[in-house]
């Protein structure tokens, strides 16, 4: 019984201390041990708490839903391998969704799945997560959508179900997205200042030629533009996204380094690069655009450096 | 040392067996027969015996086969990145990187050896007794391990994996192996980031990193590699 005590002691221990990969936005408030923070719940005054702390990895149960719920976090972290049906490029959701879906500031799962179903102007309807997850495979990682009840959906759905579980329903919690508000550059993002940026701190994990580094065929660190990379139509080829994306986790573990102009050059100059077609290409460049990219934090259909971007599209 | 002869006729092919012992014998003797600059960046008698300059012989602490020492501290430095191994050979010689053994060696050594080490030991290949670790596997629930594959992210802390490789089997010039290195070197290496006495590290990386460590941590982190095999192939998170 002793021997059974210490066991259960030690276990203790190890899922509160040694096992904290969470990402709280709010690191006033301790985390009750063993139990996933609940508090953006809202108050007997009626005031809506809006941080949360996502379960550790340790906290995933045993049994199937546990078995479904590790699916997707492999999904999440190495698609080609886990998904490769519905992947048509290298990357995988962890590139840009760090810490396996979990840190605040970098499009975290928890901020996100309580807020659907949500009406999108990029499709015009509204959307349910699963669309939403959908819309990932198609653009971000150039593949095509997974069917609503194939396993990898569910999968993701679990796994985002089970990160969020506790978070409020509709409501914007800290460090959920990127933090784009109020996020605008001194000046209007520039090429030339962006490359020097790039090669000063990106290009030591990313390569000078933009396509990260591989090993045994795998990304160690991911392409950023050209065809291994995500597609014109994915939300990291607007500036304001990839911008903030930069500047709050870029360079990894270094986030928050760069200034704001830095962030915003360096986006622009990356998403002055070529990569793969938007899939909802029309044929005519100036079409597609006027369709899908009007807006001007997106270069796709100008002129940059003299090289019209999205065009002509690659040959599939 | 018939490793090291193997190694070294393969790095040097366009040169004969018989120029190469004339060349060491040469080196030996090179104070009354012969004009320093002749034999300035042979490779393998430096590594056996220094370069008559200060500078010590590697195999001295890296050990015959380039596995190092590991109880001592002392690195691998088989198969080690080429333009890595030189930037610390570089920076040992200008400053940038302390130890009072490798300062000196380096800054004996010239530029033209410098580089023709690093090329060396690049080319060395690991030992098989190396690449099979003789320490346990810390468990995958372990402070070490997690800290590797999954990271801290609450403090900024990556996964290690997610620069050094699955495995930690290292990637390019800039994020050496730590798979079947040193676990005391590792540790040293870490603290000497967290003291500042290490500051040759791209972006400040490194001395960010082990600013939030404690010293378990960097124990338990230095373990967990030390026991990877330099095959590992695990996907990186």
């Amino acid at each position: 019984m002793k021997t059974r005590l210490a066991l259960l002691c030690a276990v203790l221990t190890l899922s509160g201390c040694s096992w904290q990969s969470t990402s709280s936005v709010d690191i006033a408030l301790p985390v009750a041990k063993g139990t996933p923070a609940s508090r953006a719940t809202a108050t007997p005054t009626g005031v809506v708490q809006r941080s949360f702390t996502p379960p550790s990895e340790t906290q995933i149960p045993d049994g199937p839903l546990g078995d479904v719920i590790r699916q997707g976090r492999d999904i999440f972290t190495d698609a080609p391998t886990h998904a490769s049906a519905y992947v048509g490029n290298t990357l995988s959701c962890s590139n840009c969704h760090l810490d396996a879906g979990r840190l605040a500031n970098s499009a975290p799962l928890w901020g996100a799945y309580g807020m659907y179903p949500q009406y999108r102007k990029k499709n015009g309807h509204v959307n349910t997560y699963a669309e939403r997850l959908q819309g990932c495979f198609r653009f971000s990682m150039n593949g095509k959508a997974p069917p609503l009840d194939s396993a990898e959906m569910v999968a993701l759905e679990t796994y985002s179900w089970w990160m969020a579980k506790g978070a409020p329903v509709g409501v914007k919690l800290n460090g959920a997205g990127y933090p784009k508000q109020d996020f605008k550059p001194p000046q209007p993002p520039d090429y030339a200042r962006g490359e020097k940026v790039y090669a000063a701190t990106c290009a030591l994990c990313h390569g000078a030629d933009g396509q990260g580094q591989q090993l045994a065929g795998r990304n160690v660190f991911p392409p950023l533009w050209g065809p291994q990379s995500f597609n014109w139509g994915a939300g990291m080829h607007e500036m304001d996204n990839a911008a903030a994306f930069i500047k709050a986790n870029m360079p990894l573990s270094r986030g928050g380094m760069l200034t704001d102009q830095d962030a915003w050059d360096v986006a622009m100059f990356m998403d002055a690069h070529e990569r793969p077609q938007d899939p909802r290409y029309t044929g005519n460049l100036a079409e597609t655009r006027a369709k899908y990219h009007d807006e001007p934090n997106s270069l796709y259909g100008t002129e940059v450096n003299g090289h019209l971007l999205g065009a002509p599209p690659p040959k599939q | 040392m018939p490793r090291l002869d193997q190694s070294r006729a393969k790095s040097r092919s366009d040169r004969g067996r018989c120029t190469r012992g004339i060349g060491i014998v040469a080196c030996l003797l090179r104070l009354v027969a012969l004009p320093p600059s002749a034999c300035a960046t042979d490779t393998l008698t430096i590594t056996t015996q220094g370069n008559g300059k200060g500078a010590a012989p590697c195999m001295a602490c890296h050990g015959a086969d380039g596995g190092g020492m590991p109880s001592a501290g002392n690195p691998r430095l088989a198969g080690l990145n080429a333009a890595y191994l030189q930037k610390q050979l570089d920076d040992f010689a200008g400053g940038t990187r302390a130890s009072p053994m490798m300062q000196a060696t380096a800054k004996a050594l010239s530029e033209d050896e410098r580089q023709a080490l690093a090329t060396y030991y690049s080319k060395l290949p690991v030992a098989p007794a190396l690449a099979k670790p003789s320490v346990p596997m810390p468990a995958n629930d372990s402070v070490g391990a997690v800290l590797a594959t999954r990271g801290r992210w609450s403090e900024q802390v990556p996964a290690c994996v997610q620069c050094h490789g699955p495995g930690g089997i290292g990637v390019g010039e800039h994020f050496p192996p730590l798979a079947g290195q040193s676990a005391a070197y590792i540790e040293a290496q870490l603290k000497a980031w967290q003291r500042g006495a290490r500051h040759n590290d791209p972006l400040q990386l490194m001395q960010h990193l082990s600013s939030v460590l404690s010293a378990q941590d960097i124990h338990a982190v230095a373990d967990w590699f030390a026991a990877q095999p330099l095959t590992a192939q695990e996907p990186t998170r």
